[in-house]
């Protein structure tokens, strides 16, 4: 096979939003540095900003302070968030907007040049090319080596610290072996764990990037790093078939949940996101679906620039409108919620950092919807965290000399490569995309997904990872006919191992905190006595530690110590 | 959820294929036969990168049945800081919404 072997002082895993704006700001602040990011796709459209996003939802807005911000996200997670993390995130949400408008992107001002907000905490924006101008920077910057279609499967760690990482490059059907002395991962969070609203053709036509695997959390995971709160899993509440994202439709035309009576429905249970979803639930279950946003009565004015902004973002949804032949005032959006995903950026799922970013490894960093306890972080949450990860890593390898990885470790990987490619050839009548389902179709049927109404119980749970188990084996056995097959099946094994993170999440929670995101049918009550806590996990000698700590609370901050 | 290339109008530029955000579009042939396939079809996130990029309106997005799409085809076209949207319906009428680069969404 053939083999690359790089070094950089640091390397970013991931070249979307977070891992984007981590490299921008590590170039910036020091042009030495020898930068490296490896991206499975092309920078220019990879990650969740491939279509675009027309608003920026994490924002202090006028007269708002990241106090606030930080409350709210709080409130949305029923407590269960880092407060550290949170505050130092909300402080950095407008900095790193003005730094994105002074790269290209389009925001809207009023007559006295003040950014419009919509709502209390979000403005609105041109946001379709978002991603290629973030890109753009990148890829203008001399220190930065941008990897494209290389797509890293593990890391490398000595003792408890970081070392570099491995990867395959999917178009030049080369191994990589890349040595870091400081590594930022920015993966994503995971989608394909669940079955999914539409499992045919239109598989992929979900809410989140379909191509986030959870390789992130699973590179984590096997080396023994600390995770949080997986068992707060993010389920979207989204225009039916087309899963296009609400948040214009109930935010930017104040479009109500109702009910097939016409009734009002999201006061009787609560605001929340998960809220917002469970009641969507329960209408259904009660016969009183479909539920709809309530667009009937908008003006033409406003259809148009509907149909609009849903190009920028979701253009099936703009399709659909047009292919019905009515508009949003002439119908209500119908709505439904997605699989469940496990997603940092929206939950408080990942990795168990501490406020530098820093992982419970040594050097690793993590940001974005990779890193753990501060949810609602959208866009520029996740930008916040790239600036933070990256300011850290840049202070940490002053210190470090470069990395050598050993060449038996180089060979071990080499070789899982060529079972897959070589080895398990006529082994298995399975391919990787039976087991993905049979994956799903567990995960759906015992641990909470949508043919269960996302509920569960311990007995399920319990079967659940019996059966993940299994399929896992399954999955050792794959072949793959080239590279990019082979990425499918690596990817497929890292969504087995954070399914399996997540079912023990899931097992640990002896409450309801959040409907429908973790609903446990054996414990159908919140209790602020024994679980007003986080749940962490740690893989030790291959078996999943479950970790509960408390609450870092308003004025504290978590140091790693243990 | 998916996209269709017309082997017919790709120039073989590539431009689709690079930036798919899940590399489902590959290139085959040599020369004036290099052409763009969706090799993964199924696995389609339908973010419209691809039909953005194309020079010459080879790349067609579609809503798949599955998910109540009834035959449109859609094709974008750039025109300095509009980006012209062509959404024709399967009896053949024509949609066009310009989107204005420079302009936010109001909502």
């Amino acid at each position: 096979m053939k083999t690359m072997r790089l070094e950089a002082d640091i390397l970013i895993i991931g070249g979307g939003t977070a891992g984007c704006f981590a490299a921008i700001t590590a170039a910036e602040k020091d042009p030495q540095a020898k930068i490296i990011v490896c991206e499975k796709a092309h920078i220019s459209r990879s990650g969740c900003l491939a279509a675009g996003v027309n608003a920026l939802n994490a924002y202090i807005t006028e007269g708002k302070t990241p106090r606030f911000y930080a409350d709210y996200a709080k409130n949305d997670a029923e407590e269960i968030v880092r407060d550290d993390l949170l505050i130092t995130m909300s402080e950095r949400l407008n900095s790193v907007t003005e730094r994105l408008e002074k790269m290209g992107l389009v925001i809207l001002k009023d007559e006295n040049g003040k950014y419009v907000s919509r709502g209390s905490r979000n403005i609105k924006i041109n946001g379709e090319n978002i991603k290629p101008l973030l890109a753009e920077a990148v890829c203008s910057l001399k220190n930065v080596t941008v990897l494209n279609r290389v797509n890293i499967t593990d890391y490398s760690v000595d003792g408890n610290k970081i070392r570099g990482a491995y990867g395959i490059g999917i178009e030049d059907d080369t191994f990589y072996a890349i040595s870091a002395k400081a590594v930022i991962i920015a993966t994503g969070g995971a989608a394909g764990i669940y079955k999914p609203n539409n499992p045919g053709f239109s598989r992929h036509k979900m809410w989140y990037s379909p191509f986030n695997t959870g390789a992130g959390y699973a590179m984590g995971i096997r080396h023994g790093a600390e995770m949080t709160t997986f068992e707060m899993r993010f389920i979207a509440l989204r225009c039916k078939d087309t899963i296009a994202p609400t948040g214009t439709l109930a935010q930017g035309a104040g479009a109500k949940q109702v009910n097939s009576l016409g009734e009002i429905y999201e006061d009787k249970y609560g605001l929340t996101t998960s809220q917002r979803v469970y009641g969507t639930v329960m209408e259904n279950i009660e016969g009183r679906g479909p539920c709809y946003l309530k667009t009937e009565g908008i003006s033409s004015e406003q259809n148009n620039s509907l149909l609009k902004a849903y190009l920028n973002m979701a253009p099936s949804q703009t399709i659909k409108w047009l292919e019905s032949g009515k508009m949003p005032s002439e119908q209500n959006v119908e709505i439904e919620g997605t699989e469940p995903y496990i997603v940092g950026g929206h939950t408080a799922s990942g990795y168990w950092v501490d406020t530098k970013r820093e992982t419970t490894i040594n050097g690793l960093f993590a940001a974005g919807d990779a890193a753990g306890g501060s949810p609602q972080k959208y866009v520029t949450g996740a930008l916040a965290e790239g600036e933070i990860a990256a300011e850290s890593a840049i202070g940490y390898v002053q210190n470090e000399s470069p990395k050598d990885i050993p060449d038996e470790e180089i060979d071990a990987h080499i070789a899982e490569a060529e079972k897959f490619l070589f080895g398990n050839k006529g082994k298995s009548n399975f391919t990787c995309e039976q087991i993905e389902e049979a994956m799903q179709t567990v995960m759906d049927s015992y641990a909470g997904g949508i043919k269960t109404n996302y509920r569960f119980n311990s007995k399920q749970l319990k079967l659940a990872e019996e059966k993940i188990g299994q399929i896992e084996k399954l999955s050792d056995s794959l072949y793959a006919e080239d590279f990019h097959e082979l990425m499918l099946i690596y990817e497929l094994r890292e969504r087995l191992t954070v399914a399996k993170t997540l079912i023990a999440h899931l097992e640990a929670r002896h409450e309801t905190r959040w409907r429908s995101f973790a609903e446990n049918l054996d414990y159908p009550q919140r209790d602020d006595v024994n679980f007003k806590k986080y749940v962490n996990s740690k893989l030790e000698n291959g078996k999943i530690k479950i970790i509960f700590r408390e609450l870092v609370e308003e004025g504290q901050t978590y140091e790693h110590s243990n | 959820m998916s996209i269709a290339i017309d082997r017919e109008k790709c120039v073989g530029c590539g431009k689709c294929s690079m930036v798919c955000p899940g590399s489902l579009i590959k290139m085959d042939g040599q020369n004036d036969d290099r052409k763009a396939y969706i090799k993964y079809p199924k696995d389609c996130w339908g973010c419209t990168s691809c039909i953005k990029e194309c020079p010459v309106n080879a790349v067609e997005f579609f809503l798949g049945a599955d998910i109540g799409g009834m035959g449109s085809k859609v094709h974008t076209e750039n025109h300095g800081d509009i980006l012209k949207w062509v959404i024709i319906s399967s009896d053949g009428n024509r949609n066009e919404i310009d989107v204005n680069r420079r302009e936010s969404n109001k909502y």
